[in-house]
């Protein structure tokens, strides 16, 4: 591998009020290299990205490209000189054909008009390129999110040219989708770009990169060879502590002997979830595994009242349940969190502290308002007890890290003292020690006689907590695992046995 | 305490507009700031300023709840005009003055009804949702009045306009005892939350457990209510119902006072005594534009350019290059809170800029 460095950064310096986000970190990117870049949420990961792309301007350090000083004004500027960034989620227009993706700003142009062959043909020419031979006139829209992604890194590598920054690139695409990408990515990287590929997902830390960086609180950890970092030397390395409690808790769970405390039978509704027969017990924690797409959610919704059920009943301890919205679910003593937090989780603009009390002041009612004194009382607690780290209560929750985020929504559920929480993804996208934190929370929760039912990809989780594991697929309830059952291999066998099935 | 200081920070930037605006006018006008008690009421240009803005002050309380949750109401001129039209000619049939203000309220907040129903029910975009009745509403009051100017002659109702209560008009006891009851009434329960929650994201509150619908219902019927009260000031002001000029354009102007006000169209966060001072600012411009004598051709351009002033002085981005230009020395912690406003903006610019940059 060629050693001379593409991009160099050192003693980078970025303060925010209150906080300094990136203390004198140091960062090098060789030519032809995937560089992986890691730490928990709040490390700085994204500040050191955004200084180098120009979206925040640096207050210390120096940037090199190609050994000339840079200092990039915003992102456009930095594509010019050659640095382009991909983000989680893509920033195209998805009315707009691929090729006006790939050329908005600048079209080919004929006597002063868009030409719009010229710009298909090149389109074509630049996709294939990344063997994807599609419509180039069909809206992105059309395309699945993983093709809308490569579209996206097309448009950023025709522009810059230099460096590729992927920002979480894969947390949305299915195993299939991440080895199209990986198959681009090293095309890329034989081209002699530098990539700088950041992830929360160890497995594909391995499977692409040649380096690794990992950033804490700030600090430049250090900078290893992939081949020589052990994994467990990695997660030292991010938590500066060692981690075990998480991974070990659930070896001896026995199968759970409470009360069945909710029944649903024959819930569904039509085009989102088949009629499924549900039992939770009290204190058990219930997981959920499946596809993205399989009907975990769409499950998720239907119990929470999201989602009107056109058939089935909802009994708790004999009684027949209503649950016709959400309110009238939270009224049941449930509380869900969904999976996209940004989206349906968080209130941006108001504090902690509000976002805290928001579930419970709405059960209340408007009439009863909790005074600022208990809203202090109970966002104190909450920020105490799961550890939510914020400068102070009154901040606003956008402002917050995504694990921080979570752990405000469950403590929004928390305040409202739950018999039955939901938790749709309760650790996607958030870093490894908040990870603990959340799966210890769930085991903690459950022990007081909480029942809880956890949507989860991260199926070695999934067999750390639950009791019973529910399998899904094609939006159908297919299996259930039962105590000694529940093992990452049987889940798999029950998702692909379905798909075998399928195949013969 | 700490809640007291919040708010005296919040309205700091409108208290120094109004300030200031005051104080231009009285360079030109000396006598601005003279009051006298005539016949057990006061007399003065201030007065007469906090009594001509009533009516946007008025609808600017509606219109600050229903800017908090994302909306707007176009409509509240025109419901003014209704309002003001039922009034008008039910006391010249003879009724009591008690029916005639039930009836003239009553029809406000039917109106509001059906702007929430519209906007929360139908899920119609609130703009288009309030211009039906913004167009049809002046229709419906020209029916009233059967075209023309209709007059009466009830002490009652023209008391509303211009009697006056404890030295002060009428209209100006209204706007104040209606505008700090409804600010404490959001504020002592838990409405200012939930609506500001419903403002910012309307299904992670839905998913919360707040009733959106209703609030969003609450806030339109709110606003109804408010034009019905700028429509009765309006109407006993003049002793007449107007269908086609009563409350023209005041919807834009209770917006603009909204707006002064340092509340974001966006929805969200909001201060009812903030519009509050917006109003009077607006009132104060269109009334130091008149005192100061300028040709009356320039009016509106003066009063476009001090909004523009006005509102450049609140931007966030602007505050936000004032941070630059200013080192950060030991004015920096006193100056945290408004730094940190300016960082969030500093956010919104940056992603802003990655859209631009991504597509």
């Amino acid at each position: 591998m060629p050693a001379s460095a593409v991009l160099s950064a050192t003693g980078i310096v970025k303060t925010f009020p209150g906080a300094r986000a990136l203390d004198g970190v140091d960062f090098e990117l060789r030519r032809g290299e995937v560089h992986a870049l890691l730490g928990e949420n709040g490390a700085g990961k994204s500040t050191l990205i955004k200084c180098l792309t120009g979206a925040y301007r640096r207050d210390g350090g120096r940037v090199e490209l190609d050994g000339a000083p840079i200092d990039p004004r915003d992102p456009l500027d930095a594509q010019k000189l050659g640095i382009g960034t991909v983000y989680q989620e893509v920033n195209l227009l998805p009315n707009l054909s691929v090729a006006e993706n790939l050329y908005l700003g600048r079209q080919p142009r004929r006597f002063g008009f868009v030409a719009p062959r010229e710009m298909n043909r090149r389109a074509r020419a630049l996709l294939s390129a990344y063997e994807m031979d599609i419509d180039v006139t069909a809206a992105l829209s059309s395309y699945s999110v993983a093709v809308q992604q490569v579209i996206a890194i097309a448009r950023a590598v025709d522009l810059s040219g230099k460096v590729l920054i992927l920002d979480e690139p894969t947390a949305s695409l299915d195993a299939q989708e991440v080895r199209m990408l990986f198959r681009i990515v090293r095309d890329l990287q034989a081209r002699g770009l530098g990539i700088v590929f950041i992830t929360h997902f160890f497995e594909q830390v391995y499977a692409i990169s040649n380096r690794i960086t990992v950033l804490r609180n700030g600090r430049l950890v250090g900078t290893r060879e992939t081949e020589s970092l052990p994994r467990k030397d990695l997660v030292t390395m991010m938590l500066g502590h060692e981690l075990h409690a998480a991974e070990q808790a659930g070896e001896t769970k026995a199968e759970s002997s409470g009360p069945v405390r909710y029944a649903f039978h024959g819930l569904g509704k039509a085009g989102r979830v088949k009629p499924f027969d549900l039992e939770i017990r009290q204190g058990e924690v219930v997981g959920m595994a499946g596809l993205l797409g399989s009907g975990r959610t769409e499950t998720a919704e239907l119990l929470f009242g999201v989602e009107t059920a056109d058939s089935g009943t909802a009994e708790c301890e004999g009684r027949r349940l209503s649950l016709s919205s959400p309110r009238a679910a939270i009224a049941q003593g449930f509380g869900f969190c969904p999976e996209d937090r940004k989206v349906d989780g968080i209130i941006g603009d108001l504090s902690v502290r509000e976002n805290i009390a928001l579930a419970l002041q709405a059960r209340r009612g408007w009439m009863r308002p909790l005074s600022r004194k208990e809203q202090d009382a109970l966002a104190d607690r909450y920020i105490k007890a799961l550890d939510i780290r914020t400068t102070d209560r009154e901040k606003p929750i956008r402002l917050l890290s995504g694990g921080n985020q979570q752990k405000a929504i469950l403590a929004r559920w928390l305040a409202t003292n739950p018999d039955f929480l939901i938790l749709d993804e309760p650790t996607r996208g958030i870093d490894v020690g908040a990870h603990a934190e959340i799966i210890r929370l769930i085991e903690s929760l459950c022990a007081q006689g909480m029942s809880l039912l956890v949507i989860s990809s991260e199926l070695d989780e999934l067999v750390a907590y639950s009791s019973r594991v529910i399998v899904l697929r094609d939006r159908e309830h297919v299996a259930e695992l039962v105590g000694g059952d529940v093992s990452t291999e049987n889940i798999v066998e029950a998702i692909a046995g379905q798909e075998r099935r399928r195949a013969s | 305490m700490s809640g007291a200081k919040a708010l005296g920070r919040r309205l700091l930037p409108q208290c120094v507009a109004l300030a200031a605006i005051l104080i231009l006018i009285w360079f030109n006008f000396p006598g601005f700031f003279a009051i006298e008690m005539q016949n057990g009421r006061l007399y003065g240009s201030l007065i007469d300023v906090m009594n001509r803005g009533a009516p946007v002050a008025l609808l600017a309380v509606g219109m600050t709840l229903v800017i908090a949750t994302r909306g707007i109401d176009l409509s509240v001129g025109a419901v003014m005009a209704i309002c003001g039209a039922v009034a008008a000619a039910s006391s010249v049939r003879g009724d009591p003055l008690a029916v005639t203000l039930v009836m003239s309220l009553g029809i406000g907040l039917l109106c509001g009804l059906w702007n929430g129903v519209l906007v929360a029910i139908l899920n119609i975009q609130p703009i288009v949702a309030t211009l039906v009745l913004m167009v049809a509403g002046r229709g419906i009051a020209q029916l009233i009045t059967e075209g023309a100017i209709l007059t009466f002659n009830d002490p009652g109702l023209i008391f509303i306009g211009s009697g006056s209560l404890f030295g002060l008009p009428m209209p100006v006891v209204l706007w104040l005892v209606f505008g700090i009851a409804v600010a404490l009434i959001i504020r002592r329960t838990a409405l200012g939350l939930l609506i500001e929650a419903t403002g910012v994201n309307r299904r992670a509150a839905t998913l919360s457990g707040i009733q959106a619908p209703a609030f969003l219902i609450m806030a339109y019927v709110l606003s109804g209510l408010c034009a019905a009260l700028a429509g009765l000031i309006v109407t006993a002001d003049i002793r007449g119902a107007d269908a086609n000029n009563a409350g023209l354009w005041l919807e834009l102007d209770a917006i603009l006072a909204v707006v002064v006000g340092g509340n974001s169209l966006l929805g969200g966060r909001f201060s009812i005594i903030a519009s509050l001072i917006g109003a009077m600012i607006i009132q104060a411009v269109n009334t130091g534009i008149l005192l100061s004598g300028f040709p009356p051709e320039f009016n509106l351009i003066i009063k476009a350019a001090i909004i523009v002033l006005i509102l450049l002085i609140q931007s966030p981005r602007l505050s936000h290059l004032a941070a630059f230009v200013r080192p950060a020395g030991p004015a920096a912690p006193a100056q945290g809170k408004s730094v940190a406003g300016g960082a969030s903006a500093g956010d919104a610019r940056d992603i802003k800029k990655l859209e631009r940059t991504a597509s």
